[in-house]
């Protein structure tokens, strides 16, 4: 395999052994079987290096966070050989003016082909005043950024869907990149935040295909929230047999019994956390004995309790003691007529005799 | 004060191992007939750490252990089946990156490249001639 | 929406309303007909074996002589099909969950797999005795609208909720939701029609039972 991808590699002192490692490991995380490895490879070498910008909005930084704590491909990997980070707030060196400078040149160099990067929601309220940057709404420069890019990512579910901005009450007036953004290819990765290695295979998909994976209905890759984590749970069988826990330290717990009682919202969530795990596949939520959480999946932070079942209710039932005092109300006054009515029949019944027959 | 830690036993093994040795058989089969290689993604499989146990105990270790540095270190184990080998591989910062039971006669990235062997003859003739 | 949008507003608003409406309905009912009373008898009680309400409840329970011969489905249908949602509602992990939710009780429940096989039966038993009500002339006559509709409200709960846990047909998320609103259909439904008889059946029988036991007459 050759090209300037993997020359670039090669100057690096990455071997043919290494870099078709590093292949195979990508197809597996695409959810590719591995003998596409090797095709990975032949298109990876060939690709040239993309410019890549990051534009940070209403957001906690979880996701950057997150990205950086990628080894499979590595994020400072990508950064020096795959992509060409040409604007990232957190990770790079400039600041203030430069830093705008940069964002600028980067854009106008590579009009219609950079990728763009987003993550946090966009605000709306006040004309998108709740967030800015360098004097600039991200509603504007959302809007002004996106005609000229090849592709969008939403990273995070706050890009993605909204997030917990947008959880109620909404106080910004937070919406989804993709709610701006109507004539462009969006991909949305979700979680909160999305894991690491998924973040980046999504990216060298872009890089090695030239093109987004596969999407679902939400615009999610199918390779990595085509399937619920009750579908890939490994405590799917103790579900199956009905064996809960109860408590987080009972017996059950202790057992690795099914977390469906204490919450787990796995059933009605996509993600790949069950078989792809977290911190280099060491865990995830449940395997460590905590529910998942449904991070992933839209308005997640509306969706009633993080330790309520799913069969239970979602929030408190406020009107059911008011509405059993109606039917209180309603059942009394309905007697009360009904009583009345018979002791008037009564009252009003006269005896008849032969001669009221004859009448 | 310090509180207690909670003791968590190992998730018992499920029907998985089994149906993964049926699997192995079968390309085992497969390649005994066509030569062809394959391999089983472990990472995508809802393998519990009792399965792994199992799965250790039953493959067992072979004769040959292949040791490969690039990118991290990678572990190519022959199982006690000849042609059935455990692969790892680990990043440069020592984690697993993946995890595949591979079916071959040499496991894929054991081998030398062609490209690999034609630059390392174009640099022993460079330093033989040197010398000479 | 979403269908998890959906699945929330199923077991957030939705669930405070059919509960709402469940509620009101069932105890607007129940006052009035306890509201309404009788007139006391006057006559000394005669106490005769067996004439007393609760022997009354126990054999309206059983079949009345000749009952089996004639409509062995009904009885029989019957009687599995109401056992069999009795076991499924309150002895599944999930729903003891959902009434520990509501009111704070909760009790040991049965293995999926066992519920499992009691829904197939339960399902099938309704399948049963819809297709004897359809088949047999003097049923079909009998049967209006609300028969129907009531036969549906009971069958698409325990339909959808299987569907749900064997993941068929339609995603999980979609499958939980109408599983849930079906639910909450039957709660808005049950105090405005004869499924009420879950309410009043063993009040009317012991009533029964009490009256006629109180003139001596074992019924």
């Amino acid at each position: 395999m050759q090209g300037p991808l993997f020359d670039s590699f090669a100057g690096r002192g990455l071997s043919r052994r290494g870099f078709l490692k590093y292949c195979a490991t990508l197809a597996s995380l695409l959810a590719l079987p591995p003998s596409a490895g090797r095709a990975m490879a032949e298109a990876l070498a060939a690709a040239r290096r993309p410019s890549v910008i990051w534009l940070p909005f209403q957001e906690c930084t979880g996701c950057t966070e997150s990205i950086t704590r990628s080894h499979t491909p590595t994020i400072e990997g990508m950064i020096f050989d795959m992509v060409s980070l040409d604007y990232q707030e957190t990770l790079m060196a400039a600041a203030g003016h430069q830093a705008e400078q940069a964002l600028a040149k980067a854009v106008e160099d590579n009009k219609g082909k950079f990728l763009l990067i987003v993550d946090g929601s966009v605000a709306t309220g006040l004309e998108g005043a709740y967030s800015c940057i360098a004097g600039k709404t991200n509603l504007a420069l959302l809007k002004e950024l996106a005609p000229h890019a090849a592709a969008i990512v939403a990273m995070g579910s706050c890009a993605s869907y909204g997030g917990i901005p947008k959880a109620n009450p909404n106080p910004t007036g937070a919406v989804a990149v993709s709610d701006i953004v109507k004539d462009k290819p969006i991909v949305n990765i979700p979680g909160c935040p999305p894991i690491p290695v998924v973040m980046t295979a999504v990216l060298a998909h872009f890089l090695t295909f030239g093109r987004l994976p596969e999407l679902d209905r939400l615009g999610r890759p199918k390779a990595f929230y085509g399937e619920t984590i009750h579908d890939r749970c490994y405590r799917r069988p103790f579900y199956d047999q009905g064996k809960f826990a109860k408590t987080f330290d009972d017996e059950g717990a202790r057992n690795g019994w099914c977390l469906f009682e204490l919450g787990c919202k796995g059933p009605v969530t996509y993600n790949a956390c069950a078989h792809v795990k977290w911190n280099d596949h060491t865990s995830w939520p449940v395997e460590s004995g905590h529910g998942c959480l449904g991070c992933s999946e839209p308005d997640f932070w509306d969706a009633g309790s993080f330790y309520k079942a799913l069969s239970m209710p979602a929030n408190p039932l406020k009107t059911v003691v008011p509405a059993a005092a109606v039917g209180v109300a309603a059942g009394v006054a309905v007697t009360w007529y009904n009583r009345s009515h018979k002791a008037a029949a009564r009252k009003a019944h006269e005896t008849a005799g032969v001669a009221d027959l004859e009448k | 004060m310090k509180p207690e830690p909670v003791w968590v036993e190992p998730a018992t093994p499920s029907v998985n191992v089994a149906a993964l040795m049926v699997e192995i058989t079968e390309r085992l089969r497969h390649l005994l007939a066509t030569g062809e290689d394959s391999a089983i993604d472990l990472g995508s499989l809802p393998l519990t750490p009792g399965d792994r146990d199992e799965l250790a105990e039953r493959l067992g270790a072979g004769e040959v252990s292949i040791r490969l540095v690039a990118e991290g270190e990678s572990a190519f184990v022959e199982t006690v089946f000849p042609g059935v080998w455990r692969v790892t591989h680990r990043n440069p910062a020592g984690k697993i990156s993946l995890e595949t039971i591979e079916i071959a006669y040499v496991p894929a990235l054991v081998g030398a490249h062609r490209e690999d062997v034609a630059a390392g003859l174009e640099q022993l003739e460079q330093d033989f001639s040197i010398r000479m | 929406m979403t269908e998890l949008q959906l699945l929330t507003w199923a077991r957030g608003t939705g669930l405070n309303i059919a509960l709402s409406i469940f509620v009101l309905g069932v105890i607007w009912r129940l006052v009035e007909i306890y509201g309404l009373g009788r007139k006391q008898d006057l006559a000394p009680a005669r106490h005769r074996d067996g004439a007393s309400g609760w022997n009354t409840i126990l054999r309206r329970s059983l079949a009345p002589p000749g009952l089996f011969k004639r409509s062995p489905i009904t009885y029989i249908g019957g009687y599995v099909f109401h056992l069999g949602l009795a076991i499924v509602v309150f002895l599944f992990a999930p729903h003891i969950k959902l009434i520990q939710g509501l009111v704070g009780l909760s009790w040991p429940g049965l293995p999926s797999q066992l519920i499992d096989l009691v829904t197939v039966v339960t399902l099938a038993a309704l399948l049963v005795v819809l297709w004897d009500r359809i088949v047999k002339p003097v049923k079909r006559y009998l049967s209006n609208f609300e028969d129907w509709i009531t036969w549906l409200v009971t069958f698409l709960p325990v339909l959808t909720g299987y569907l749900a846990v064997k993941h068929l047909f339609l995603p999980y998320t979609t499958l939980l939701a109408l599983h849930i609103l079906s639910a909450e259909l039957l709660l808005v439904v049950l105090p405005f029609t004869k499924l009420f008889h879950a309410f009043t059946s063993f009040g009317s029988r012991w009533y029964n039972g009490a009256i006629n036991g109180h003139r001596g007459v074992p019924t």
